[in-house]
């Protein structure tokens, strides 16, 4: 059973690795050539090819890494609501969480390759902090109680450490409950659930703030932590659900049936619609109130660079607003496979957009392209399916001994 | 057939049967009204009674009988219009949300949350009203054409915008509770010996005979409602708090303030719905249907929006730092340290330490403690809207106009007045409507229970060992009945 899996995913791997690395050298080199054109007059710090490279590379990252740890949340979640239905794929949630580690350790590397030229965020330029330097920004040096180098490495380590530990513990218990069973393990799932909950609300949103956030260093907004974890948690249970119609359909998870579909649709229809409300709050309340320091944002994004993000903007709201939102209404068409793979590979197409979308403009200006991006990005894809399936692979796809495990194999909506 | 672990507990304690759901339900409606209900009236009527003094003091001497100044030109009337209206958000979240979760246990507190938040709404509704000052011409916030010249509803206002989705959320509720209300009603119109009762709830009733066909309306119009209500609950805090957000008054300028306020309405909704709760079941002798587990879970939910609320506080203060923009950095300072010091203290300590108690098993099985918690966070979400709203007010850009709010008695007068109309109504509710929804109440009523249709037997740890997959073929087709 378990082979079938991860041939398959490393056949995907390697057909993604393929595509991925040779779209990549002709983008780096399309690039590299354009910039050697002279085409883009102001960009500082590495040649452009380089830096879209690490720029991709910190963006992908920060989208799979997300995706691994909502794997956790969603399973934390279910410990916690006693929730019954969803225990035919907790198995696929828990395996997300094997690219926490490896995430991890790319984060760190990636930001360190990025202080190199200062690629990634602005706040790291040496002197900027610095009153008798040339490159001084005041708002910036006002910031440097929280944006320091030691602070936020500090910072990173400790919610990546967090995320791990939980999801690590979690997946072990879960482990234990299915060699000796009993109702202990899941009792203590919940009190180690409702402890990572705790912490991932504090650092969920704090990460959103350092990783993508100070980006823009002078800009702020106090919903970006959540509008952060709202992509981040739909595109979670976009992947969730189209990993198990992927296994569904090779036969893998016999139990699963329309009606976990129906109610992983829901999730994804409602939660679709909460990333709407989350992005409407903040662009409308910027956009009401017109304060100089706070519209710049949207400013770079509609129209700003020759307009150059203008369409991904629009095209933001309609691959995760109105495609899942008029694709999933129905309830056909939440218990209906194809369906449900159109509108997960949307949101999670889309939600990568949507983090390109905050990421690009603030650091490559309008310097971003598409190739290089989706190639580092397909590599990404490839890596994470490889550890998400081999841990996959490592245990029984149905928690035999979890409790609800009778309730979920017998759910109707 | 739907399939019930034996971890989970049943939801109706005592081993009830459906005609005990009945009696027990019904016999408050039917029984001379008891001295208790009687004293609690009389002093709701009481405040009633300074509520009507203040609403005539008020209109006919003019809003100068308020506390509020030229520097603080809005404070305790909007202050307690959210509060009211925050409280009026748990009832339909317990109606529509919690159904949509599937919360099952949501069926014995739903009636009564949901008269709450009609009730609630209605009280909210008095301060807009009165601070027009002429609430004769209130029909003017409806875009209709005038007969003045141009004046005409402003679209661009957020004050506008609350009166759609309020109006549209009173509606919609009532039309909720009203809909689960009928087949109780023709329950007790068929037990009613009075002449006069039994000709109330027939017309009460509308009707229903019970058919199959009847149900099955009950149950799509539930749904749609239940469609309908979610977004609704979300919309009418999201857009109270852009009554503030679209400003550029500091402390009130921040992006998070639509779900931070939702939470916000939740937390507060709950305390109420516990607070009346805790009151109903035992004096209507309500404790196998509103049973411990469900005090316990509803005190869960006060604690996650509670702490929902706390991680908006903390946000909100760091980013005022982290902006580096000074005026919403004092706006904070000024918060926490001013002279409103102390408010900013009681809502920290209501509304984010308070709840975190819940996390003590036995608190929140504890029924004093709950209903000390329930008040306790009333109080701070009380504090949480005044110090939103006043502290960002009363020190102005100039520091010559600095000002400090006291409320008049007047204002007092209104307010603990609205909380006699409120009682006034529940009482009249509670008296005269069944107060748990009985006919949903009796779906539920096997759930979970020993040897009932579900029942798994007990969980050895050791069994469902045929779960093994049993490696369908890769090509195997996948059924998906429409019809399951």
């Amino acid at each position: 059973m378990v082979v079938g899996v991860i041939l398959l995913a490393i056949g995907l791997v390697l057909a993604f690795m393929g595509i991925g690395a040779e779209h990549h050298a002709a983008g780096a080199e399309g690039a590299h050539h354009a910039a050697g054109a002279g085409a883009s007059a102001e960009h500082h710090g590495s040649p452009i090819w380089l830096k879209r490279l690490i720029i991709s590379l910190w963006h992908s990252n920060v989208y799979f890494t997300g995706i691994a740890v909502v794997g956790t949340v969603f399973v934390a979640i279910n410990y916690v609501a006693y929730a019954g239905w969803s225990i035919v794929v907790k198995r696929i949630a828990e395996a997300f969480s094997a690219w926490l580690l490896p995430g991890a350790i790319i984060m760190l590397v990636v930001f360190g390759v990025g202080l190199i030229n200062h690629d990634i965020f602005h706040w790291t330029m040496p002197g900027i902090m610095d009153p008798k330097s040339e490159n001084y920004d005041a708002v910036i040096a006002g910031k440097s109680g929280f944006l320091n180098l030691p602070f936020y490495v500090i910072r990173m380590v400790v919610y990546l450490a967090i995320w791990w530990f939980f999801s690590e513990r979690l997946r072990k218990l879960s482990l234990e409950e299915d060699q000796m069973g009993g109702t202990g393990f899941w009792d203590k799932s919940i009190n180690v659930s409702a402890l990572f909950l705790v912490l991932f609300a504090v650092t969920s949103s704090m990460a959103a703030w350092d990783w993508v956030m100070s980006i823009d260093t002078h800009w702020f907004s106090t919903m970006f932590g959540w509008y952060v974890f709202a992509s981040w948690w739909v595109s979670g249970i976009a992947a969730i659900t189209l990993c198990a119609i992927f296994l569904k359909q090779a036969g893998y998870l016999p139990f699963l049936t329309s009606n976990h579909l129906h109610d992983l649709g829901k999730l994804m229809f409602g939660f679709s619609i909460f990333w709407t409300y989350v992005w409407f709050s903040q662009f409308m309340l910027i956009w009401y109130a017109n304060l100089p320091e706070e519209s710049v944002y949207f400013n770079q994004r509609l129209g700003g660079f020759d307009g150059k993000y203008t369409w991904l903007f629009f095209f933001n709201l309609i691959i995760n607003f109105a495609f899942p939102f008029l694709v999933l209404m129905t309830r056909d068409a939440k218990r209906q496979m194809i369906m449900l793979k159109l509108a997960t590979i949307a949101i999670l197409i889309g939600h990568w957009l949507d983090f390109y979308l905050m990421i690009m403009p603030g650091t490559l200006k309008g310097d971003s392209g598409f190739i290089i991006e989706i190639g580092v990005a397909l590599i990404f894809l490839g890596a994470w399916l490889t550890l998400m399936t081999r841990r996959l692979s490592q245990a029984s796809l149905l928690p035999v001994n979890h409790p609800f495990v009778d309730e979920s194999i017998h759910h109707t909506t | 057939m739907q399939h019930v672990s034996p971890v989970r507990i049943p939801l109706v304690t005592n081993g009830k049967t459906y005609h005990d759901v009945t009696q027990d339900v019904c016999r408050q409606v039917e029984a001379k009204p008891n001295i208790r209900w009687m004293a609690a009236l009389a002093v709701a009527l009481f405040f009633l009674g300074i509520f009507f003094y203040s609403v005539y003091r008020t209109l006919w001497y003019g809003i100068g009988e308020w506390g509020l100044n030229k520097t603080v030109g809005w404070a305790w009337d909007i202050t307690n219009f959210v509060w009211w209206v925050g409280i009026g958000h748990a009832g339909t979240l317990i109606s529509a949300v919690l159904l949509l979760f599937r919360q099952k246990w949501r069926s014995s507190i739903n009636r009564a949350a949901e008269a709450m938040t009609i009730f609630a709404v209605i009280c909210a509704a008095m301060f807009p009203v009165l601070h027009m000052g002429r609430p004769w011409l209130a029909f003017w916030v409806l875009p209709l054409q005038n007969t003045y010249g141009s004046l005409w509803a402003n679209f661009n206002s957020p004050l506008l915008w609350d009166v759609f989705a309020i109006s549209t959320y009173f509606s919609v509720s009532l039309v909720f509770w009203y809909t689960g209300l009928v087949p109780d009603f023709a329950t007790i119109r068929d037990r009613a010996t009075g002449p006069i009762a039994r000709r109330a709830y027939a017309v009460l009733s509308m009707g229903w005979k019970g058919g199959a066909k009847h149900w099955s309306r009950y149950e799509t119009v539930s749904l749609i409602l239940a469609g309908v209500s979610t977004p609704l609950v979300l919309s009418v805090h999201t857009i109270v708090s852009m009554d503030f957000a679209t400003s550029v008054v500091p402390g009130w300028h921040t992006t998070i303030f639509p779900p931070y306020f939702v939470a916000g309405a939740i937390f507060s909704g709950f305390a109420m719905v516990l607070t009346l709760m805790l009151i109903t079941r035992v004096v209507f002798k309500l404790e196998d249907y509103i049973t411990l587990e469900h005090i316990a879970l509803m005190n869960k939910i006060m604690m996650i929006t509670g702490s929902i609320v706390g991680v908006a506080y903390i946000t909100e203060f760091f980013i005022a730092w982290y902006s580096q923009v000074e005026f919403e950095q004092y706006a904070f300072i000024n918060r926490a340290t001013g002279p409103y010091w102390w408010a900013y203290a009681s809502m920290m300590t209501c509304n984010v330490i308070s709840p975190q108690l819940v996390w003590i098993r036995r608190v929140r099985y504890s029924i004093p403690a709950t209903f000390i918690l329930s008040i306790i966070v009333n109080i701070g979400m009380w504090f949480e809207r005044f110090v939103i709203i006043v502290t960002s007010l009363h020190r102005d850009y100039l520091p010559s106009s600095w000002a400090m709010f006291s409320p008049s008695w007047i204002d007092i007068g209104i307010y603990v007045g609205t909380l006699g109309l409120f009682f006034t109504l529940f009482l009249l509710f509670a008296k005269f409507f069944p107060v748990i929804n009985m006919a949903e109440v009796k779906t539920i009523l096997k759930y979970g229970v020993d040897n009932g249709p579900t029942y798994g037997g007990p969980n050895t740890g050791a069994q469902q060992s045929t779960y093994r997959s049993t490696g369908v073929p890769a090509s195997a087709p996948v059924n998906y009945d429409k019809h399951d």
